[in-house]
């Protein structure tokens, strides 16, 4: 499942609707992206999030379907923040959920990993200078590179 | 066609998409950079650092040679920073 929102969530209620009636489901492993206050060595007010409202949906439907493809889940969610957020606020929260708990690690690892390379979103953070735009990491790519020989 | 523009080049180009015709010698991605650089200064500074640019089609990302028509939407963009 796939949701972007510019609303909080809730990752213990987010779990037990994930995870509701299903007693296939051995392991859940889920990764949660919170904004920090620093970035550079430099102190960061706020940050806004902007997207790209329809090819993001389609994105992580992509990316989500992938996970499935390549492990056996019994349930997975993507939750995607956007607009104003501060320090200590959540931005992302992916969760999957299989049988055994390697799958569940993996597909987690392989969502959050891809979802920074490829679904459009771009944060700007408020610095003491002024407003800047985060520049994209060459550790993100090779992150994501790990996932492409499987 | 429907132009849409995000992050740094929404703001040096100045607005957030727009419709244009396309010119009859625009029909790849590649094309099209180098015709919007030629409408203004804004347009300029937003395209002067190509490897910086993503090209999504129809909400798909594409490269240099990928063809364009005019019912296409075509952004352009940083590339991505969420997560």
């Amino acid at each position: 499942m796939i949701r972007v929102q510019q609303e909080d969530f809730d990752v213990g209620a987010e779990i037990a609707r994930l995870t509701a009636g299903n007693r296939a489901i051995g392991g859940l492993a889920l990764f949660v992206g919170l904004v920090r206050d620093m970035a550079d060595r430099e102190k960061i007010g706020a940050m806004t999030l902007e997207h790209y409202p329809g090819m993001t949906e389609k994105k992580l439907a992509e990316i989500e379907a992938e996970a499935q493809r390549r492990w056996p889940l019994e349930a997975s969610l993507i939750v995607h923040r956007y607009g104003r957020l501060e320090p200590g606020d959540n931005i992302v929260l992916v969760a999957c959920a299989s049988p055994h708990r390697d799958a569940a690690f993996d597909a987690c690892r392989f969502l959050i990993d891809w979802l920074k390379t490829e679904a459009p979103f771009w944060k700007l953070e408020e610095t003491g200078a002024g407003p800047r735009w985060v520049d994209a990491r060459d550790s993100d790519d090779r992150a994501k590179k790990r996932w492409v020989a499987d | 066609m429907k132009l849409m523009y995000f992050a740094w080049l929404r703001q040096k180009i100045g607005c957030g998409g727009e419709e244009r015709a396309l010119p009859a010698h625009v029909a790849t991605v590649e094309q099209l950079l180098a015709w919007l650089d030629t409408l203004g200064p804004g347009y300029r500074a937003a395209l002067a650092d190509r490897k910086s640019i993503r090209v999504a089609v129809n909400h798909e990302y594409v490269g240099a040679e990928h063809p364009v028509k005019q019912g296409d939407e075509v952004a352009l963009f940083p590339p991505v920073t969420g997560g």
